[in-house]
């Protein structure tokens, strides 16, 4: 049974198609990547997915239920955290305190035990601060907790941003170009990073990525989006080969440049 | 080695400025010279056990001390007290959720009237029964009760202002004080509830419940005399519980929420922060701060200026903020306008080259420093606007190991 469903999801703004009908299915385990040229509404669909943008007609499921109408701390809840393309910490509070945010869904507490400081919530606070030290060690920013958050160089605020979107404990982390401004060995330890992510941290990662040398080594399974619409999905290999996706990347004509040469 | 000589240097500091305080009851200086030693304990590097120690032996015993010697001083101390609570309240909703609320002393009225309707006769103009005033002892009842109306006022203010950011939420909210202050001074017809522009008087003060202890010691001192130690501790007590709450709310998932939301709502929203219900919650609780602090005393509301001059989201900046504030208002500007009249009244002449001569005694009166207070503190928050903009003490990094 597929983890998270897309059925003709659609989304307009004003006279610009954003959406088209998408389906995209995502199985257990699995990581995909969603890549398009630039406008080709990846970022969209993670907004949509998120809560963000209600789309205008369609269905979205996960794990059976359907995620329509919910808000983005509903859907949080429900089990899907993402990262943002263009970075969004909060840069003036601290490395820990960003990733202790990540966990608000899963920190119950209530009003009165906080104002009593009972020691079931000292226990669980604790407990949560552990947790937020296993995963910026995770995410290779070990003794860097209690700066800033903008005092981190580029490439290790995109990790906190993947850490603080672990701490929500997601099923399905979605991660909106990860390697973004990273040289070849930092996009290569990202790699590593997220094969270790599945079946220990989360269940399924969908990410959007313009680093093809990540798509192609990465994913189980990509979908290509142009203009809104969806012109091809399958394995690595098979979605490489592909002439619409050619088409969409280097223009009409190209492919046929490309078979011949 | 700094760390355990620092504290006997202030210990020292403490009790010759103390000292200074008692021999010159009339001088605003040493009694300056006294406050501050507060503002260097925060400096000062030590154990938090020592510090809290040496806070507590100015604030509870020295300060009640000074305050018998020359009770100018409790009056300043309870001011600052007071403004010192608001400023806490206002700093939650500005200073921690980002949310410019610039109608923020309407909770403090609404504090403020409800004791005032119901611990003086006002309320038999609308109760039938000639019940009220009530019971001294019903101000503490009245003092929890306007937590929970305070935080119920914040949510029913914050429902309809919920979508607004920035310069709209700020001028909106400037509206709602004006609403109040509107109803304040006009709900004395049809029924009168606030006695309009008139005022409520006498208001019940708090019961002297332990009057029987002082006496059992022999101790017999005036109402007169007691009442400003009695509100000077129960402001105290106001200002540590508001403290305490802030702190224990500032490290929890609520305090995180906030923050988030303050540095991104986006952001936050996605991390599983309901923004819609954290911020009522700013409301509510900055608001039961402040509706509290007004049961407690109806004073002049100068304290959004407090929090920019302190540090937003700092917890000792807007203490100093209100601190400061307080001072000048009471002391410097006082004791300036004091020494102006002074040197008008000598008639001394100044005699300066090239301009000729001047009698003092000609000054106008409108030379006055503490007419115009506003003026210096408008010039205050600009110059701070531009040369440090994040307060005198901005929030710090918390260090944990």
């Amino acid at each position: 049974m597929a983890l998270l469903e897309l059925r003709g999801v659609s989304k307009r703004f004003g006279g610009l198609q954003a959406l088209a009908r998408v389906n995209v299915d995502l199985e257990d385990g699995m990581i995909a990547s969603l890549i398009g040229p630039n406008g080709a509404g990846k970022t969209t669909l993670f907004n949509t997915l998120t809560g963000l943008y209600r789309p205008d007609e369609g269905e979205i499921r996960f794990q059976n239920r359907s995620l329509i109408g919910l808000k983005p701390d509903q859907i949080t809840g429900a089990g899907i955290s993402r990262t943002f393309q263009n970075i969004r910490l909060f840069s003036h509070m601290t490395v820990l305190d960003n990733v202790l945010v990540g966990m608000h869904s899963r920190l119950n507490t209530k009003l009165w035990q906080i104002l009593l400081s009972t020691q079931g919530y000292q226990e669980r606070e604790k407990e949560a601060r552990k947790r937020a030290l296993e995963l910026i060690e995770l995410a290779g920013l070990s003794g860097r907790e209690n700066e800033w958050a903008h005092q981190l160089s580029y490439g290790e605020q995109r990790r906190l941003e993947i850490a603080r979107a672990l701490a929500a404990a997601p099923k399905l982390l979605l991660l909106d170009e990860p390697s973004a401004g990273m040289n070849t060995s930092e996009a290569q330890s990202l790699m590593t990073l997220f094969k270790e992510l599945i079946g220990r941290y989360v269940q399924a990662i969908l990410l959007i990525e313009h680093n093809m040398r990540v798509v192609m080594g990465i994913s189980d399974r990509v979908h290509v989006l142009d203009y809104g619409e969806k012109i091809a999905e399958g394995h690595p290999d098979e979605v490489r080969q592909d002439p619409r996706v050619i088409e969409a990347y280097l223009g009409q004509g190209a492919w046929t440049e490309h078979a011949k040469g | 080695m700094t760390r355990s000589l620092a504290p006997i240097g202030l210990l020292a500091y403490i009790s010759g400025s103390c000292l200074l305080a008692i021999l010159y009851p009339q001088s605003v200086l040493a009694f300056l010279l006294f406050e501050a030693s507060l503002l260097l304990l925060y400096y000062i590097p030590a154990h938090a056990k020592v510090k809290s120690a040496l806070a507590a032996l100015v604030l509870v015993l020295l300060m009640p001390l000074l305050g018998a010697i020359n009770g100018y001083y409790l009056e300043v101390a309870i001011q600052i007290g007071i403004y010192a609570a608001l400023a806490l309240g206002l700093n939650i909703v500005v200073g921690f959720v980002g949310l410019l609320n610039l109608g923020f002393v309407a909770f403090y009225a609404i504090g403020a009237y409800l004791w005032a309707i119901f611990g003086s006769p006002q309320a038999n103009e609308f109760i039938a029964g000639g019940g009220f005033p009530l019971a001294p002892y019903w101000f503490f009842i009245f003092l929890l009760l306007s937590i929970g109306v305070g935080a119920l006022t914040g949510v029913v203010l914050g429902l309809p202002v919920l979508r607004l950011r920035g310069d709209y939420l700020a001028v909106v909210t400037l509206g709602f004080a004006e609403v109040v202050r509107a109803l304040v001074n006009n709900l004395d017809k049809p029924i009168n509830l606030t006695n309009g522009p008139r005022g409520i008087s006498p208001i019940v003060k708090p019961p002297l419940f332990f009057r029987p202890v002082l006496e059992f010691f022999g101790l017999q001192v005036t109402d007169a005399k007691l009442y400003p130690l009695y509100f000077y501790f129960l402001v105290l007590l106001v200002v540590f519980v508001i403290i305490l709450v802030t702190r224990r709310l500032e490290s929890s998932r609520i305090g995180r929420a906030w923050k988030a939301i303050r540095e991104d709502e986006i952001a936050a929203a996605a991390m599983g922060v309901s923004v819609v219900r954290m911020k009522l919650l700013g409301f509510a609780v900055g608001a039961s701060f402040a509706s509290a602090v007004g049961v407690l005393f109806a004073a002049k509301q100068v304290f959004i200026a407090m929090v920019i001059l302190g540090g937003m989201g700092s917890i000792p900046g807007a203490i100093l903020g209100a601190t400061g504030v307080t001072i000048l208002n009471l002391q410097l500007l006082k004791g300036l306008s004091l020494w102006l009249n002074g040197l008008r009244q000598s008639g001394a002449v100044l005699s300066l080259p090239l301009l000729g001569s001047y009698s003092l005694s000609q000054l106008p009166v409108q030379f006055e420093p503490a007419k115009y207070e506003r003026m210096v503190f408008g010039l205050i928050l600009i110059l701070m606007m531009i040369f440090r903009p994040q307060g005198v003490l901005p929030p710090r990094r918390e260090q944990r190991k």
